[in-house]
């Protein structure tokens, strides 16, 4: 049993340094609109999706959370950690209600993840910023962050497949 | 949600990529109407709004062309340059990380604004009817 429990631990480790991989490939490509800060295709939101599947919530939550903080250590500052931890914390727990209930496939999962992602940024900088027309930048994030959602989503459900008989 | 558990897994999974489809649907309906809504809705700018961290800190008419040097930050280590030139506000420099700001095309009508989120600013372009639209960010 205490074995299990070590090789759960070191699985979960490994899934987050792919995370932490994925992160950083993502800041390296160009943005796809410079006058909307915040659109991103959310690769990490595979590893995500696959360990919310595989191992549930507890599990993804500390992968998440871990590679939010790491990330924002990284490449960030404090304030780019408020953002990054009120979309990873929105996201995963509308990502886990989503599959808790059963409604949609993978795809629609991360379209939830993607949209509440942006939606928990856009309400930290409205909180910050005291300022309500930053909110309309959601409007765009909702088009792109479910666009987003869907590659996402269609990526998460190959590797699931692919996966299938690994277990956590 | 009666009788999710009674279906076969191909029903099931169908059921699921058609909420998959609806969900995708309605976000992108919901998107494209606010975008609709909000374009033919706002008015003409007619003054610029300087907020740096919530603060407003200055309020210039768009009518006339200037250039202001914003200073921000503890130390004073925040740079932004500010221009107003033919009733649009744009910003020409910056020493933020990203340089989002500088590259975000020129705001000119109410309801417009110019991040800098490096450095905590917001410049806003109101006018008689920004009021009315705040509604819809809801």
């Amino acid at each position: 049993m205490k074995n299990s429990k070590i090789t759960r631990v070191a699985q979960l480790g490994l899934f987050t340094a792919v995370a932490l991989i994925l992160s950083y490939v993502e800041s390296l490509l160009p943005p796809i609109w410079a006058a909307v800060p915040g659109i991103k295709v959310g690769l990490p939101n595979i590893i995500i999706i696959l360990i919310l599947y595989k191992a549930g919530f507890k599990a993804a939550a500390a992968v998440s959370l871990i590679r939010v903080s790491i990330v924002a250590l990284l490449f960030g500052s404090v304030m780019t950690l408020a953002y990054s931890l009120a979309g990873a914390i929105l996201s995963l727990t509308l990502m886990a209600l989503c599959k808790r209930f059963d409604l949609f496939s993978t795809v629609g999962v991360s379209i939830v993840g993607g949209v509440s992602h942006n939606l928990g940024q856009i309400l930290v900088a409205i909180g910050l910023f005291e300022s309500v027309q930053i909110g309309y930048y959601m409007i765009v994030l909702a088009f792109t962050g479910t666009v987003a959602g869907i590659f996402i989503g269609l990526a998460g459900s190959l590797l699931l497949k692919r996966l299938e008989k690994f277990r956590f | 949600m009666i009788g999710a558990r009674n279906v076969k897994p191909s029903t099931d999974g169908k059921r699921k990529t058609r909420n998959d489809m609806i969900l995708a649907a309605v976000l992108l309906l919901v998107a494209a109407a606010s975008f609709l809504l909000w374009h033919f809705s706002r008015a003409e700018g007619e003054s610029v709004t300087v907020k740096v961290g919530g603060t407003e800190t200055a309020v210039y008419p768009l009518s006339e062309d200037r250039e202001v040097e914003i200073i921000g930050g503890e130390d004073n280590e925040y740079r932004n340059v500010v221009v107003i030139r033919d009733g649009k506000v744009s910003v020409s420099e910056a020493n933020c990380p990203d340089g989002i700001c500088v590259k975000t095309r020129s705001a000119s009508r109410a309801g417009e604004s110019i991040v800098c989120l490096p450095h905590k600013l917001v410049i806003e372009v109101t006018g008689e009817k920004s009021e009315p639209g705040l509604d819809m960010t809801a």
